[in-house]
């Protein structure tokens, strides 16, 4: 209830017709520059960036200027190679993601519903969950070979744990009332599961497949520059650093940072839509 | 008005099952409930009439909301029976309005689709749904739109649609948990005369917690009193104003000395 106004009081007996409470006014438009904040921190970041290559703090070779890197970084995703490579590594943490999605949504969503059996597997998800993905690659290694499929693999390995993670906690910590509202209106156990479980396990199921992308590209990327590989954008940051071409380093960094935050922006935009009742 | 006392309590530890006085819908007998291995009812009886609404009055942590958990199943019982007119709780279409509508409605379906669940539950088809739908937003004149989402709308209004739902399926008992207790006084003002309204118009036996004794001594037709754990009937007084009670109601004489008695009846055993 926002605005009281006297008519709203219903008098005992003989109700008054309800009016809905009125809406509240939106909150005055704050200052317009506001919303240039957001560019202020990247802007002296370049600011720096520049400042201190011409004061020559750092050597060229090691540091390009700032301007020299975004051309490096545009003219390479405008088709040049930087973008097949950008192309590489997109593709297989799509594919490593769709894997751990279709396989850990499911059976983290199984194991929460029944709590007996997601307890007997709790350590070994913990345990793995805990341990750096990239100290397993040799084993991946040995498995499926110096191939692209190990690179998917062992990423999609990472994801998973984190999805079938979040997915069971979802149910697991589904809201008891909800459950019971189902209950006492006559709802059989598969009702349960299906019209309140899965729906209250959506939100920690986003939360588990935003880490899951960002884990996804951190081990493909990982796996590019250690596994033997001709392509991606791994692959093209230990090139360039080996021959010291650092423009081309800078601009395969800055890529990837780019496809990181745009994965992350895109799952919490689906979330937003999907999880329409999130935090309200 | 008249105060009848509590039921009796025999300490004979197997008793054949006494039927309730006549009007009786719900017998109770024999109760136990521990927590912790600490006893919140033990062999406690009770019986609640028939399409009256009885206030449930008590202590705070007496075990108000346990009761109805128990009676509506879901909580379980550690010992003891109850019975609807005879039948089990499996046989019995009952209704909850939870305190916190928050976590009660589904936020995930659209208001109308959460009030006609109950429904879709019992199989009825969408011709009846909708007809049934109907009926109840001409009896609770609604005036909001049921096609928003819960948390669209406001508190009273997710409170108004959770009793819509709760009264869906025609139930034969609504129990309702401290369901004012979230609301705005005006809110409260408003549900509680359509609560009033809908039980002239339908006669559904309904159990009411509350922590507000004018509002429980208001909308009941028996005032339950329990004691400190552990729980016993402290006393069940009859209030029968007749209905539709309004503001008037509340400066009546009988209506002022049952909430003098309840209110003393509450000190009492608040200080025993
Ligand atoms: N799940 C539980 N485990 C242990 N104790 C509980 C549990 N639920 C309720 N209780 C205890 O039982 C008593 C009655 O609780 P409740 O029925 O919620 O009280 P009321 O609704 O009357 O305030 C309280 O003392 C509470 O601490
Ligand atoms: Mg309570």
């Amino acid at each position: 209830m926002d605005a009281p106004s006297s008519e709203a009081v219903a008098p005992a007996g003989n109700a008054a017709p309800w009016t809905a409470p009125a809406v509240s006014v939106a909150p005055p438009r704050s200052f317009p520059w506001g919303k240039l904040l957001p560019f202020l921190g990247p802007l002296v970041l370049f600011i720096i960036w520049d400042v201190v290559v011409r004061a020559g703090l750092i050597k060229a070779i090691l540091l390009p200027p700032p301007s020299a890197t975004i051309v490096t970084l545009v003219t390479g995703l405008a088709g040049g190679p930087l973008l097949t490579d950008f192309g590489v590594t997109v593709w297989r943490t799509v594919q490593a993601f769709l894997i751990a999605a279709i396989v850990g949504v499911p059976l983290g969503v199984l194991l929460g519903s029944s709590e007996r059996a997601y307890r007997s597997v709790e350590f070994l998800i913990d345990f793995f969950r805990s341990t750096p993905s990239s100290a397993l690659i040799p084993l991946f290694l040995l498995i499926f070979g110096v191939s692209d499929i190990n690179k998917v693999a062992i990423a999609a390995f990472g994801a998973f744990l984190i999805v079938v993670f979040n997915s069971a906690y979802g149910v697991i910590n589904a809201r008891k009332q909800r459950v019971m509202a189902a209950k006492v209106m006559g709802a059989s156990r598969w009702q349960i599961f299906k019209d309140v479980l899965i729906w209250e396990s959506l939100q920690p199921t986003f939360v588990g497949l935003r880490s899951a992308v960002s884990m996804a590209l951190v081990i493909v990327i990982v796996a590019e520059m250690f596994i033997g590989s001709e392509s991606g954008l791994g692959h093209r940051i230990i090139d360039a650093q080996q021959v010291l071409n650092v423009k081309s380093m800078y601009a395969a960094i800055l890529s990837a940072g780019a496809l990181g935050y745009a994965l992350n922006v895109i799952f919490l935009i689906a979330e937003k839509r999907i999880v329409h009742w999130s935090g309200r | 008005m008249r105060v009848t006392n509590a039921a009796v309590v025999a300490d004979v530890p197997v008793r054949p099952f006494v039927p309730g006085a006549p009007g009786t819908h719900i017998t109770i007998r024999g109760l136990t409930k521990y927590f912790a291995g600490w006893p919140l009812y033990e062999n406690f009886d009770l019986d609640i009439p028939k399409a009256k609404i009885v206030s449930v009055f008590g202590p705070n942590g007496c075990g108000k909301s346990t009761l109805i958990n128990m009676i509506s199943g879901l909580i379980p019982i550690d010992g003891g029976e109850i019975l609807f007119d005879g039948k089990s709780l499996a046989e019995t279409k009952i209704g909850y309005v939870f305190q916190n509508y928050r976590e009660a409605m589904f936020p995930w379906m659209r208001t109308i689709d959460n009030i006609a669940y109950p429904l879709v539950m019992e199989g009825k088809s969408k011709a009846e749904v909708d007809r049934r739908m109907q009926e109840l937003v001409a009896s609770f004149d609604v005036k909001f739109d049921l096609n928003r989402y819960p948390y669209e709308l406001s508190g009273g209004q997710q409170q108004t649609a959770s009793i819509m739902r709760a009264l869906a399926p025609k139930p034969e008992v609504v129990f309702l948990d401290e369901p004012f207790s979230a609301l705005d006084y005006e809110m409260t003002l408003f549900i509680r005369e359509k609560l009033q309204e809908v039980f002239i118009q339908s006669g559904t036996t309904m159990m009411l917690v509350s922590h507000d004794l004018e509002e429980a001594v208001y909308l009941a037709d028996q005032i339950l009193l329990l004691t400190k754990r552990p729980t016993k009937i402290a006393e069940i007084l009859k209030y029968d104003d007749p209905r539709p009670r309004t503001v008037a109601t509340l400066s009546e004489p009988s209506f002022i000395s049952a909430k003098k008695l309840s209110l003393e009846i509450f000190q009492r055993e608040v200080r025993r």
